[in-house]
């Protein structure tokens, strides 16, 4: 390129010709991380998937011990980060870091709520005997009231509850874990954001950590109906 | 054009072990890359050796059968994830992907640098594993017996894998990211090399199986540690859902080995011949098809699991179905054979070696994909010889002589021909004689993975450790020649053969940043013509 001889653009790395260049590389690199994290997640679907169909009742009734209340919470916790990010995006687009900085917080903030309330859901859990393993006790007819117009209700077998527990924790603590990364870059960007390493130009960083926050995001609007909501409806 | 005053380039720009471990050049990463599996293919071999001296004779008298398990369950792991996986990607695609295209590095170095180190550190787990005292799950890990009835380190291997599959994923996703956005003004995808779209291909595969490898060995790895989790038949979990969940990565994860050598041979037979590929399109094209139906046909590793028959004759049929593509290179190989200039140089004698082997290799395969005749065949022998056939004769054939016919580029160094035509020689008798009585063995019915057999089964038996003891000589005869020609080979000029592509038109060993200028294309790719009135004219 032209400006080569002049001067290099600001954030410009050695082997890429243009700012352009090297955005649309970074986008497209996470857009393949995304697609890996898809598969990586993929395994455990197709796990909840297989065993779903293979113990209906039991993963209704095991469904049905989880808080709704806190779930949906953390639905909208994790919308709003969404749309937080967005605005964060925007702003560093437009290259105001004012404003970065703040929607970036926001969204940092927003998803240590949501760790929080998980944090929660997860002691209630472990003091309930809902974890898998030795400790993991299912008492089904103390849990008969919450398994009301349940036609499982009584025929329940503990041991595949404690099957779909597992699939639980391991789903959102695969979700949490990614949360915790997240909000780990974000950290990162808003240190960087305040010594204003971004520019209008150059803000390649934010766009593409916003899409594997929305990515994180996206995994969770999965969960919550595939764990929190199963068999509501009857 | 032999540069005869000192030229920098990126061997000596920089000495010394900091300016290797913090190098982001790719070509410098390649190299890292090379000696690590070199190391790991010794070690893998190492294992190898014992096993054909302990199948020498009937009985088990050199090791237990429990140091058996051992062996071969080491040797499979060493040689699958540590060697034959990242072997072409990983030392010839990270070398030359960048240069074919006319990129000065790969999109995102520190990423590259960062692959060879999560590669090094998931070797340092497994070879914990393997100094601590063994695996012996074989390299399936088949649960229940991986997670709950195995007592070796099935823990420190599988979080070895886990690690290295993330070195894997990355070198894919920057391979992708590389060929969409780094190529020259004018390199156009029908313009790249076959070697660029065999690699494209490659890296979808490592994109989209790795993560399911990634995430069946965390959930047993957890399975192990906290002694329940999906597999756990008392809590209705299908041990059977693993091994579907593994060959999903496993079986496509062939094609990671064997797609990059096919890449390699359709460079090395249009150079040789000096033509164009015959049908470089449809051969561009049966590379992406492998890559989409290898993930189709895992179904055909588990015709004895219990799995559904109309699930097995469906896999069964896709299985064949990979065979076009296949066939397809293969006769486009041979057709460009067809009045070609072909000369016998090593490079060629080893791409040969691969067409032969590999079609042998591929063909045997579709014995074990018809479900009737692989009842009889399951875990024998002949299953062990036609992967090696694949794995070893395909892959490593094409290694090797992707090695030698890029070695002027990547040492600045001629090998000598001589005693790497003798290596080439000695390879394809060695490898013949190590794995074709092992088909015949299978056939009769001799089961893998035992360490005693009966006696009947000695002679051919100790045909193949003695091609062992030949294939070898074979791998370290190069070995030695080779870091001999970095000293005392006679100097290469920028394009020896001479060949097509971009990769010859900078200079041996190429500057840092590949090209003086970077290239504008505004040719075909393998297109020889316009090169020879070049070359004639050069004198």
């Amino acid at each position: 390129m032209a400006e080569n001889h002049a001067a290099t653009p600001y954030g410009l790395a050695h082997h890429f010709d243009s700012l352009d260049q090297q955005r649309e590389a970074g986008t497209l690199g996470m857009w393949v991380f995304l697609i890996t994290e898809i598969m990586f997640f993929g395994g455990l679907f197709l796990t909840y998937i297989l065993y779903r169909s293979k113990f209906p009742h039991e993963f209704v009734a095991g469904s049905h011990a989880l808080d709704i209340r806190l779930g949906a919470f953390n639905t909208a916790v994790l919308i709003g980060s969404s749309l937080t990010m967005a605005l964060a995006v925007y702003y560093s687009q437009v290259g105001s870091r004012r404003l970065l900085v703040t929607y970036l917080t926001l969204t940092m903030l927003l998803g240590l709520v949501f760790l929080g309330v998980k944090g929660i859901e997860y002691t209630e859990k472990f003091e309930h005997h809902h974890f898998p393993g030795a400790d993991f006790q299912w008492e089904d007819p103390a849990q008969a009231p919450a398994l009301e117009g349940n036609p499982g209700a009584g025929k329940v077998d503990g041991r595949h509850v404690e099957m779909f527990y597992w699939i639980y924790f391991a789903m959102t603590g695969l979700h949490a874990l990614h949360m915790i990364i997240g909000a780990g870059l974000i950290a990162v960007l808003i240190v960087l954001a305040v010594r204003g390493r971004f520019t209008a130009e150059y803000h390649m960083p934010v766009e593409i950590t916003g899409l594997y926050w929305h990515f994180v995001d996206i995994v969770w609007i999965f969960l919550f109906p595939l764990l929190y909501l199963i068999g509501r409806h009857e | 054009m032999i540069p005869k005053q000192p030229r920098t380039h990126y061997l000596n720009i920089s000495y010394g072990f900091k300016s290797w471990l913090f190098t982001t050049d790719h070509k410098r990463i390649g190299l890292l890359y090379l000696v690590s599996i070199t190391l790991f293919f010794f070690v893998g071999g190492a294992f190898a050796t014992i096993i054909r001296l302990e199948l020498a004779t009937p009985q088990g008298d050199l090791v237990q059968a429990e140091t058996y398990n051992k062996l071969f369950t080491m040797h499979g792991v060493m040689m699958i994830f540590f060697f034959l996986i990242p072997a072409v990607p990983a030392v010839l695609g990270n070398f030359l992907i960048p240069l074919m295209i006319g990129a000065k590095d790969v999109a995102f170095p520190r990423l590259n640098l960062l692959s060879w180190y999560i590669f090094n550190l998931g070797a340092l787990f497994t070879i914990y594993a393997v100094v601590s005292g063994g695996v012996d799950t074989g390299w399936t890990f088949y649960t229940p017996y991986s997670t709950t009835y195995s007592n070796t380190h099935v823990l420190a291997t599988g979080v070895g894998i886990f690690i290295t599959g993330f070195s894997s994923i990355l070198t894919g996703l920057n391979f992708i990211v590389t060929i969409h956005m780094m190529r020259a003004p004018g390199m156009n995808w029908f313009r790249l090399p076959l070697f660029v779209w065999a690699h494209y291909a490659t890296s979808l595969i490592q994109v989209l199986g790795t993560p399911v490898i990634a995430i069946t060995v965390l959930l047993l790895a957890f399975e192990r540690v906290v002694r329940i989790g999906i597999f756990d038949p008392a809590l209705g979990g299908d041990p059977v859902l693993f091994q579907h969940l593994f060959w999903f990565y496993s079986h496509p994860a062939v094609y990671i080995m064997v797609l990059p050598a096919m890449g390699v041979v359709s460079e090395l037979v249009a150079a040789f011949t000096r033509k164009s590929i015959f049908g470089y399109d449809l051969v561009a094209f049966a590379s992406i098809a492998i890559a989409v139906f290898g993930f189709l046909v895992w179904g055909h590793h588990l015709f004895v699991s219990g799995q559904s028959v109309y699930a097995g004759m469906i896999f069964s049929f896709l299985s064949y179905a990979v065979a076009i593509p296949s066939a397809v290179k293969v006769f486009n190989w041979t057709a460009t054979l067809y009045k070609g200039s072909v000369s016998y140089q090593t490079p060629m004698l080893y791409a040969f070696g691969f067409i032969g082997l590999f079609t042998i290799g591929g063909l045997t395969g579709l014995f074990l994909a018809a479900m009737g005749l692989d009842i009889h065949l399951t875990d024998t022998y002949f299953v062990v010889a036609h992967f090696h056939y694949i794995m070893v004769g395909g892959t490593i054939m094409a290694y090797l002589g992707g090695l030698h016919y890029w070695w002027p580029k990547i040492s600045g160094r001629m090998y000598p021909e001589g005693w790497a035509k003798l290596g080439a020689l000695i390879v394809f008798v060695g490898f013949n004689l190590t794995f074709f009585p092992q088909f015949l063995l299978g056939y009769m019915g001799m089961p893998r993975r035992y360490h005693a057999y009966p006696e009947e089964f000695q002679v051919l038996n100790v045909m193949s450790s003695a091609g062992a003891s030949i294939l070898a000589v074979g791998y370290i005869l190069p070995m030695v020649y080779l870091i001999w020609s970095m000293r005392y080979g006679p100097i290469a000029s920028s394009n020896p053969w001479p060949a097509t592509g971009l990769e010859w038109q900078t200079s041996s060993p190429p500057p840092t940043e590949n090209f003086e200028e970077i290239p504008v294309v505004t040719w075909e790719a393998y297109e020889f013509a316009g090169q020879e009135k070049e070359v004639s004219a050069a004198g």
